[in-house]
């Protein structure tokens, strides 16, 4: 390994980090002005123009909050969670391309930081980490209603990771490589006319993994763990300042994770009209499906009712696992008939 | 089927997003006050400008909250403030205490204390709650004088003048 291409890691690394960070705050920006439309409200538009300074004045508001610590939790464990619950988030995205690579100071520079053969099994990997740190803010608390939502979160993860999993697989099944870059380019290998073929045949396939990542995510319809109106606040009940935001950022960078994932397993990635002849179009097309994603998963939570408990659970093993299961056996037929 | 039913749900909240909004961007846009909006007071004039507050205390009586201070003093020809004997020298209304019930307005005999459309009370601080009589009077109305007037002897002798019916 080469000098250049350590520094180049590091680069890479630093972009996906610093831009999920800035991700993160101007999706909370995003979320509010979306939903404030939705509700024909207008939404922040106080801090700088249009309040695009809105993300900056509530972190500054929130690092000068008091960090409280309840005293009969478990310290250690306190201080770990929204660590453990915010790390997967900021590096699941390692292994998503931007796009194909380009020349930059006479290097051949691919945009993405680690092309791994195993790619999708980092990424289930890697998203159920962060129910860890969910359960241990809940335990560590010492608090009923942060031990429910922690309890609650495990058992959603467990059933929907598994519907998440098998989307995964029919995916793989399709492309026949577990890369992401192999899958994005076997949905473009047949053009345009491939592509949407790749789509008709996975409706179900990205409909559940949509439904999946709502659930990983702890979004509304499946807040669950966050349940304001049953557990206060789920499993950050007690936690303030930085620490509290650190959940939110977790939250909103898995977000946009899930909406890359999404747009890179479904949505042809950074594929799109002329990235072949610009590379440095791939970075923008993935974007711009990302936003749109984004935007779905804002959509859903200001229309539906959280579900209730039970329903949940129900759906999670009686709907949407037979689902998953039938769409993995499409998907086997079809890379049958197709030839793989 | 339960598919339709969510769609028609996203459908709906997705229409909304191309609504007008509905905010009133409250500091740089107001809305408009009803007629009868009880707000802060204002003490009114007449439209040669002397005041109608003739220093009575009686809205001082009736105010169940006894958020408002009067102090009356003697008004002559050659220094006149309002008709008729006295006026107001000192008019103070807390409006911590105000409880913006409108009972001074009924009870003053010349109509000087009207609750307005005013709502924007705000302090920093409890003394800036104490609204004075400069803060509250109306400024004077045009072809009017600022008072304390000169005036020629015996034109303003009647405090409380003829009123007719309400008509709003």
């Amino acid at each position: 390994m080469t000098a250049a291409l350590l520094i180049e890691y590091v680069i890479k690394s630093g972009i996906i980090l610093i831009g999920m960070t800035i991700g993160f705050a101007y999706v909370t920006y995003y979320e509010r002005k979306a939903l404030a439309r939705i509700q024909t409200r207008i939404g922040p538009n106080r801090a700088g123009p249009w309040g695009i300074l809105q993300p900056i004045a509530d972190a500054v508001k929130l690092i000068f909050k008091e960090e409280f610590v309840p005293a009969k939790s478990d310290k250690l464990l306190f201080l770990l969670a929204p660590v453990i619950t915010v790390i997967p988030a900021l590096i699941i995205t390692a292994v998503v391309p931007w796009g194909r690579s380009v020349t930059l100071f006479g290097r051949q520079i691919h945009l993405y930081l680690a092309d791994v053969n195993v790619g999708i099994l980092y990424l289930g990997a890697v998203a159920s980490i962060a129910v860890y740190g969910i359960v241990l803010a809940g335990w560590s608390s010492n608090n009923k209603y942060a031990m429910m939502g922690g309890l609650r979160s495990t058992a959603q993860m467990i059933s929907y990771e598994l519907a998440l999993g098998l989307s995964f697989v029919s995916v793989t099944l399709l492309a026949g490589s577990m890369s992401l870059v192999d899958i994005v380019e076997t949905q473009g290998a047949h053009g345009f006319l491939g592509w949407i073929v790749w789509n008709l045949s996975q409706p179900l396939g990205f409909i559940i993994f949509l439904i999946a990542g709502m659930a990983e995510t702890n979004r509304s319809p499946f807040d669950m763990p966050e349940a304001e109106q049953e557990l206060t606040a789920g499993y950050h009940t007690e936690y303030s300042g930085m620490k509290f935001a650190l959940f939110f950022m977790a939250e909103y960078i898995k977000i946009i994770a899930i909406s890359m994932i999404a747009s890179t397993l479904f949505l042809g990635g950074y594929l799109g009209p002329f990235v072949d002849k610009i590379p440095w179009l791939g970075p923008i097309y993935l974007f711009i499906k990302t936003i749109i994603m984004v935007f779905v998963f804002i959509w859903v939570r200001a229309t539906f009712p959280r579900f209730r408990y039970d329903r949940l659970m129900a759906f999670g093993w009686k709907v949407l696992l037979p689902l998953a299961f039938l769409n993995m056996f499409i998907a086997g037929i079809i890379t049958v008939l197709v030839g793989g | 089927m339960f598919i339709v039913e969510l769609g028609r749900g996203l459908w709906t909240t997705l229409r909304m997003m191309f609504e007008k909004p509905v905010t009133i961007q409250y500091p740089e846009v107001k809305r408009p006050m009803v007629a009868r909006f009880k707000g802060r007071h204002n003490l009114h004039r007449y439209d040669n400008g002397l005041e109608k507050c003739i220093g009575c205390a009686l809205c001082a009586a009736a105010c169940p909250s006894d958020a408002i201070f009067v102090e009356a003093a003697e008004n002559t020809d050659e220094v006149r403030y309002s008709p008729g004997e006295r006026y107001a020298s000192t008019y103070e209304i807390n409006m911590l205490r105000c409880i913006f019930c409108g009972y001074c307005e009924d009870a003053c005999p010349t109509e000087a204390i009207i609750l307005g459309d005013n709502y924007e009370l705000s302090f920093t601080d409890r003394r800036q709650a104490i609204y004075t009589k400069e803060m509250l009077i109306l400024p004077v109305p045009e072809g009017g004088k600022s008072t304390p007037q000169k005036v020629e002897p015996g034109k303003f002798n009647r405090s409380i003048p003829l009123m007719e019916n309400p008509k709003d």
